[in-house]
């Protein structure tokens, strides 16, 4: 199989694993809208979606009923609905832009993925190989350039749309995005400066950085989450500020802007907002999980490779790799749970309180942060 | 007007640092996810109606199975929305032991669009004929659905007891030479 | 391969930049500003120069571009609502164009590139990781940076003083 792989031409192997990212981030991120009901109604006491039931799988016995009440069935009956809605398209829109930004959208949500690695298995030398779709030595760099891009989207929406509601969305994306920008960057400097220890290669790879996870002893083994808490906690504030998900939805703000950016938006074009913002939520959920919660590594100081020698599976590399994406994306999805969690627990931010959260206390303490890592691996650094 | 002015507490540290107050929320929602569902599943569960309930008015009929709406039309001047129209007529010719009650209601509908279920028609009626019962989901496809004629009106009251016996009483005193 | 790519990525970065300077629309020329910068940064790939692209992205397109924006929106942007230039603007733009086509032009005449002599003599790729061009900043060009660095601040001491209204100065006057 694995030869089988490796003898098809390299761009058919570009276009498959291309594929691969869309159909593997599509269904999470509908699965993810379908757990967003579900989390809501139980946080609020209320069964959720439980109703839609195709008629032809009425009949299967246990799993019928069981997939009607998990509400499955209205995940794809809201799929069909969006792609059959009318797509109007508003007479008093710059139309060029209205088309270019749910389109705009879905690129950084996609290309994102690609220098995010998935998983890991065991070569014939024992070494841990990453999953990843395109192993550049920039990684987190790419993560945060490309999806940088993302606030494109917004404020071109937001100013296509030609109305006031919108257009206060995308000033308020536009001027949030950035100011979290900031936080984020430099509350993940420290990671790589504690794994780019002098001798080194440097390199700004995810996977270096569950490698660096996953060795041995208890220094090795320690996550970065326990290492560096102030870290992780910007990071993860500044990744809910930076997809736009409650406290911080100030572009789309229901109760004072009606939806925001995408207010003129709907059917199709609506649904691919949608599609980006959830898939945003994975891909930052995945970078925090590969930063903070040691990757593919199943408990703290429990490598990957430990738990291939206990199993017997060194010498089965695929399987191996199954168990490592599994592992990879169970954290993923508990991640992704703690979004929804926070979104049904805390109400909005005013938007000046955003900002005076963003500029006065996330970065003054992602620089403090930044400073006491510095000098506590210049400390701690062997001397020479 | 008197102002009071509420003494507002200056927030403790925990307050202001809000991370703790947050956390807390959370562990509130954390609780709220695995306590059992407060809603109904509607359409088979339905809510228990409490005694005095107040829906959708009908007409009712005594224990014998005789209507008891003498149509005097109080219901039809003391509803506020204007929902009732009654047409008064005579007694049918089947029902020779009413035919001392004179008249009855001929046609009786209740504009259920306009009822505001306020309850008035069931205090001021007289011959306590027509009650607010349990039934409140009232649907249909077109303005004219939403009329109940008389028929339906009986048919959604059904027989409920009756204390008095009223023009029976009254049958009884007149053959009885009306002695007090 | 190479080549193709490098034409495609030239003519886009050019043509999009000339479009920003032509377009009468601030939106659009915004939008062909991040074209162009997306165009720079596909020739920093084809030159392995990863890392330069990703900053480049990161910091224009990512962030400066996305202000510019910001700001045009909450410009008003119509025909009639823009001044005609001053004589002071105009002449500061020649003396401007005047300076760079100088420039360009001696660089053009008097500049020999190091190794065009050499062929086959091929420059380390500073800007492929990141180890490289770090050193590289801190050693070769400290001085260069350290300048730049003083000029922003310069800038945004300059904004600073044009935005922010002195409190005790109004009182004065």
């Amino acid at each position: 199989m694995i030869a089988l792989w490796s003898n098809l031409h390299p761009a058919l192997q570009m276009l498959l694993k291309g594929l691969a990212v869309i159909l593997v981030i599509f269904p999470i991120a509908g699965a993810s809208s379908l757990a967003e009901r579900k989390v809501s109604a139980w946080i609020q006491g209320r069964p959720g979606p439980n109703r839609a039931i195709p008629i032809w799988f009425a009949w299967v016995p246990v799993i019928g009923p069981m997939l009607q009440k998990l509400g499955v069935f209205h995940l794809m009956s809201d799929g069909v609905k969006m792609l059959f809605k009318e797509d109007a398209l508003p007479g008093h829109v710059n139309k060029p832009y209205f088309i270019l930004a749910p389109i705009l959208a879905m690129i950084p949500a996609f290309t994102t993925v690609t220098v995010v690695p998935f998983g890991a298995y065991l070569d014939a030398a024992g070494r841990t190989i990453p999953l990843m779709l395109a192993n550049v030595d920039v990684g987190i760099l790419a993560v945060f350039a490309v999806g940088s891009l993302g606030v494109y989207s917004l404020i071109i929406a937001g100013w296509a749309s030609n109305s006031k509601y919108p257009f206060l969305g995308g000033v308020r994306a536009s001027a949030q995005l950035i100011s979290y920008e900031l936080s984020m960057t430099l509350s993940v400097l420290p990671v790589f400066l504690w794994v780019n220890a002098p001798g080194t290669a440097g390199s700004l790879s995810l996977a270096r950085v569950v490698e660096f996870q996953s060795q041995p002893g208890f220094w090795g083994g320690t996550w970065f989450i326990f290492l560096m808490p102030v870290s992780a906690f910007v990071f993860l504030v500044s990744l809910y500020a930076e997809t736009n998900r409650q406290p911080f939805d100030m572009a789309e703000c229901d109760a004072d802007l009606v939806g925001g950016f995408h207010t003129e938006y709907g059917a199709f074009k609506w649904s691919l907002f949608f599609v980006a913002e959830y898939s945003h939520m994975v891909v930052g959920s995945a970078v925090f999980t590969l930063l903070f919660l040691g990757g593919w590594n199943p408990l703290p100081w429990v490598p990957l490779s430990d738990v291939a020698v206990w199993l017997h599976l060194a010498d089965a590399p695929i399987l191996l790799g199954l168990l490592s994406i599994a592992i990879f994306l169970g954290k993923v999805l508990c991640s992704i749970f703690v979004f929804m969690w926070v979104r049904w627990t805390i109400p909005r931010f005013r938007y000046d309180q955003v900002m005076k959260l963003g500029w006065q206390r996330l970065l003054p303490l992602a620089i403090a942060n930044l400073i006491v890592y510095a000098l506590i691996i210049a400390w701690l650094q062997p001397k020479n | 007007m008197a102002t009071v002015t509420v003494s507002r507490k200056p927030l403790s540290l925990s307050e202001r640092a809000y991370l703790p107050q947050i956390l807390a929320g959370m562990r509130i929602t954390l609780k709220h996810l695995f306590s059992p569902n407060v809603t109904l599943s509607y359409p088979e569960q339905r809510p228990a109606i409490p005694p005095g309930y107040r829906g959708v008015p009908t007409l009712v009929m005594d224990p014998h199975g005789r209507e008891k709406c003498v149509s005097c039309q109080l219901c039809e001047f003391v509803c506020p929305p204007k929902a009732i129209r009654i047409t008064p007529g005579a007694v049918p010719a089947d029902q020779p032991d009413r035919a001392h009650v004179e008249k009855a209601p001929a046609a009786f509908d209740i504009d259920m669009l306009r009822c505001i279920y306020c309850g008035l028609c069931q205090e001021v009626c007289p011959e306590e004929a027509i009650f607010l019962q349990n039934q409140f989901s009232m649907s249909g496809y077109s303005r004219d659905e939403m009329v109940n004629h008389k028929d339906r009106l009986y048919e959604l009251g059904g027989t409920l007891p009756d204390q008095h016996f009223k023009w029976d009483k009254k049958k009884a005193a007149e053959e009885h030479g009306n002695q007090h | 391969m190479v080549d193709k790519l490098f034409i495609i990525l030239s003519v886009v970065t050019l043509v999009s930049a000339a479009l920003v300077v032509v377009n009468k629309n601030a939106v659009n020329a915004a939008m062909f500003f991040m074209l162009s910068l997306v165009g720079t940064a596909g020739l920093f790939v084809l030159l392995n120069a990863y890392l330069l692209a990703f900053v480049l992205i990161l910091v224009y397109a990512g962030a400066v571009v996305s202000l510019f924006l910001f700001i045009i929106m909450l410009l008003d942007t119509r025909p009639e609502a823009q001044k005609s230039f001053k004589k002071m603007t105009v002449a500061a733009s020649l003396l401007g164009g005047l300076l760079l086509f100088t420039g360009v032009l001696s660089l053009m005449t008097h500049f020999v590139p190091a190794t065009a002599g050499a062929k086959g003599h091929v420059l380390p790729p500073v800007g492929a990781s990141l180890k490289g061009y770090a050193e590289q900043l801190f050693t070769t060009y400290l001085l260069p940076v350290q300048v730049v660095g003083f000029l922003l601040l310069i800038a945004m001491l300059g904004v600073i003083v044009l935005s922010k209204r002195f409190e005790n100065k109004e009182a004065a006057s």
